[in-house]
């Protein structure tokens, strides 16, 4: 046999070894419930994203858990991601249970079995899930299939700079697009030679958290058909809020909007543009409260929500959450779910994690907790929450890709660079579908 | 057993130095099978039990993964179930990729400008620190250093060093009467700033130099200056020549380097994006700003772990590998034939 023979004989041989090794991998019959009033005992592995403080505020409620749970030993281990966490799954070697940061990864998680279906157990113990808003459940579930609970939520509104909007002749946040559009116009500085010095609003896409995904709540966009795929493409509602968008980049002229975001401090530190006073009204979630009464004392803000496209729609806001689920692989699945049905369904739980980490609690009982920390900025993230015309941004089996898809034609619209709106949608569509063809 | 590859000997004689045998054959046809079934089967065996830690390590390590991802790629995947054959869906969409298009072209312009611009830089560096008389071992230990630097707290230190607005750098152009430019923020800059980066660490290749350097015969040198030759003509025809292999490996590591590109452009963009990254993960600001510094390995990662199309991300996977090996094939041929050498 010469060289080249051998070569494609080993390459043959070791393809062979390969699809023999992936076709044989093993399935796991699965786990019996135990009964109802069983206690959970054992070990059971956490894996979290959180660090420092919240990684603290975390740490006190698993102590709680232990105490009502005594034969439950909970190890935690934090600071890890949702990369992490699905390639150990895959390996065999993931935690009992798993909190990841972002909703995006629902669609995967609960259509690859990544982690486990919790409806046997729901039905078992009888959990109503009733307590959660309907936005909150329709992110933690995929194709009828709930996999994960909610952990805490994220909201996102608007926050003004309650003595810039004074010295401008204003005693109220913008309610629409065309009152931010002025507002922004008239609270905006510039200097002798049209750079800006401050920006009453700063509209680029990518900006801190003015994202496509926190937009769809003020004219009712759609991301996805009701069969996964895209729905950008076809949604005039994205439209309205696309050219609002392009209109006030242009009056601002767009490379002195980039030279001026250029010139502005990180979003998490405490040189944040908001907090140094450099925009007057930006969008966030509810965190940013702890962050400038920790960093910009001097700062005096308000909250309220974002400026509608129509005035029903004002209200209205972006939710997203941690979520919370059970490993395919989970070693104590019972003792798993015992500490999943704690963290996200008792009340004192609840309410203890939201004051610790300032995240909006999830069940209706936390929101209405005499306990919980409420004041007037906060409750206005509270109001944005329970909004029945709040949004999410659905889970997908391609995860965030249809989310990045589109922002990253938008950079290129917004700029200039892309001239044809309806083409460039259109175009958005077909990637996204193409990839959710390729993923499953 | 015959000698042969006498090729370039003409030449080094030409030059006055005495050709001599650089690699033996085992020949070829009738007379190799004889001397391999003369040799004695436990001599052979004691053979590979030698090399057999060499062919296990290459194996696991090299062979299967390569042959797994032309597997997979064939595949749909998603690291938690058995992958699920599709033929050739993941390579036909390759095809109509717009990203990849647009990350190949930044690669390639990264291949392009950066890999040269760190040869040329590195040898520069290398010949005026050649020429240093005094203090010559602080200033290598000085130029080496930043490529000791881990290469996310170098991008991190850039990134600051280069903040339009409020960086050091732009403030002092602003001094002089100069506007900077924006830098990581604009489309424009932003690959030349990662080259600038690369240049500032251009400390591992130009050690390599400065070892070359000092090989070079001094003999030539003064051949050369007998001859009349200057300053230009001695680089030209006595070192270039001379240091010509460690150009080569400069050039083949930095071309496969770049290919791999991904830290710093992940870094860069980030910081300069300034974006909230919780949730979604620093891969969500990669390419800022429009797509500028979005490379191929970017890509890959995020299609295989972002948007979990592994089959996809093995696809690109296996092409990143062709196009490594070809790259490599091609600087080896240009090389052999502007030495002449093996």
């Amino acid at each position: 046999m010469n060289r080249c023979m051998r070569g494609v004989a080993l390459a043959g041989g070791a393809l062979a070894v390969v699809l023999v090794g992936s076709a044989c991998t093993p399935g796991r019959a699965p786990e019996p419930l135990a009964v109802p009033t069983a206690a959970p005992e054992g070990e059971v592995e956490f894996w979290h994203f959180f660090t420092d403080r919240e990684a603290n505020a975390i740490e006190a409620v698993i102590a709680d858990f232990e105490a009502r749970f005594p034969k439950v030993d909970v190890v935690v281990k934090s600071g890890q991601d949702d990369t992490k966490l699905l390639q150990a799954i895959g390996a065999g070697t993931g935690p009992d249970v798993g909190l990841s940061y972002s909703t995006d990864v629902v669609g995967k998680f609960c259509a690859s079995g990544a982690w486990k279906d919790l409806k046997p157990y729901l039905e078992r113990d009888k959990v109503d899930l009733s307590q959660f808003p309907d936005t909150v459940r329709s992110y933690t579930e995929f194709r009828g299939k709930r996999c994960a609970m909610p952990f805490l939520a994220d909201t996102y509104g608007f926050y003004f700079n309650k003595q810039h909007l004074a010295e401008a002749g204003y005693t109220a946040p913008p309610k629409t697009l065309a009152e931010l559009t002025d507002m922004a116009k008239k609270l905006t500085k510039r200097k002798v030679d049209g750079t800006i010095e401050r920006a009453g609003f700063l509209p680029l896409w990518g900006f801190y958290e003015f994202s496509p995904s926190h937009w769809p709540p003020v004219t009712g966009a759609r991301w996805l058909n009701a069969d996964g795929t895209s729905a950008i493409g076809g949604d005039p509602a994205w439209r309205e809020i696309l050219n609002w968008q392009k209109e006030l980049v242009d009056w601002y002229g767009y490379d002195k909007l980039e030279k001026f975001r250029a010139s502005l401090g990180d979003e998490w530190s405490a040189d944040n543009a908001f907090h140094r006073g450099k925009v007057s009204m930006m969008v966030d979630g509810e965190y940013r409260i702890a962050f400038l009464r920790d960093q910009a004392k001097d700062v005096e803000f308000g909250t309220a929500p974002l400026p509608a496209h129509n005035a029903d729609r004002y209200g209205a806001g972006y939710v997203t959450g941690n979520i919370i689920g059970i490993s395919k692989n989970a070693k104590n699945s019972e003792a798993a779910w015992a500490l999943i049905r704690y963290l996200t369904t008792d009340t004192a739980s609840v309410v203890k994690l939201a004051n610790g980490i300032k995240n909006v609690p999830t069940t209706q009982a936390a929101l209405s907790s005499a306990d919980l920390q409420v004041d007037a900025e906060f409750k206005t993230f509270l109001d944005i929450f329970r909004h029945p015309m709040t949004v999410t941004t659905p889970p997908s089996v391609v995860g965030p890709a249809y989310e990045e898809t589109h922002s990253a034609f938008l950079v290129k619209w917004q700029s200039g660079t892309a001239k044809d709106l309806d083409a460039g949608l259109n175009e958005v569509d077909r990637q996204i579908n193409q990839l959710i063809k390729l993923a499953g | 057993m015959s000698i042969v590859s006498r090729r370039g000997g003409a030449g080094r004689a030409a030059a006055g130095t005495i050709p001599t045998p650089r690699r033996i054959s085992a020949g070829t046809g009738a007379g190799r099978y004889r001397v391999r079934h003369r040799r004695p089967v436990r001599r052979r065996l004691v053979f590979l039990s030698f090399m057999a830690p060499a062919y296990v390590g290459l194996g696991l390590f090299m062979v299967y993964p390569l042959v797994s991802a032309i597997y997979f790629s064939f595949t749909r995947f998603d690291l938690i179930n058995p992958p699920e054959w599709v033929g050739l869906a993941n390579w036909e969409f390759l095809l109509e990729d717009p990203n990849v298009r647009q990350a190949a072209g930044n690669t390639l312009w990264l291949v392009v400008v950066m890999v040269p611009a760190r040869v040329m830089g590195a040898l520069l560096t290398a010949l005026l620190l050649n020429r240093v008389r005094q203090g010559r071992s602080v200033y290598r230990t000085l130029f080496y250093l930043p490529a000791l630097v881990p290469p996310v707290a170098g991008t991190l230190t850039f990134a600051f060093l280069l903040k339009p607005g409020t960086g050091p750098v732009n403030s002092l152009l602003h001094a002089i009467g100069i506007e900077g430019p924006l830098w990581f923020n604009s489309p424009e800059w932003a690959k030349p700033s990662l080259v600038l980066l690369a240049l500032w660490s251009v400390g591992d290749l130009m050690i390599i130099f400065v070892a070359a350097l000092l090989y070079v015969p001094t003999e030539h040198y003064e051949a050369a200056s007998l001859d009349g030759a200057n300053s230009w003509q001695k680089f030209r025809f006595v070192t270039l020549p001379t240091i010509s292999p460690v150009v080569l490996f400069a050039a083949v590591t930095g071309v496969i380097a770049t290919l791999q590109y991904f830290t710093q452009a992940a870094v860069a963009a980030n910081v300069a994006s300034g974006t909230a990254t919780t949730g979604g993960g620093i891969s969500s600001t990669f390419g800022f700003p429009e797509g500028s510094t979005f490379t191929y390995p970017l890509w890959l990662y995020v299609t295989g772990f972002r948007f979990q199309a592994l089959g996809y991300a093995n696809v690109l996977a296996v092409v990143l590998f062709v196009v490594g090996i070809t790259a490599t094939a091609i600087l080896l041929r240009r090389f052999r034939a502007y030495t002449g050498r093996a």
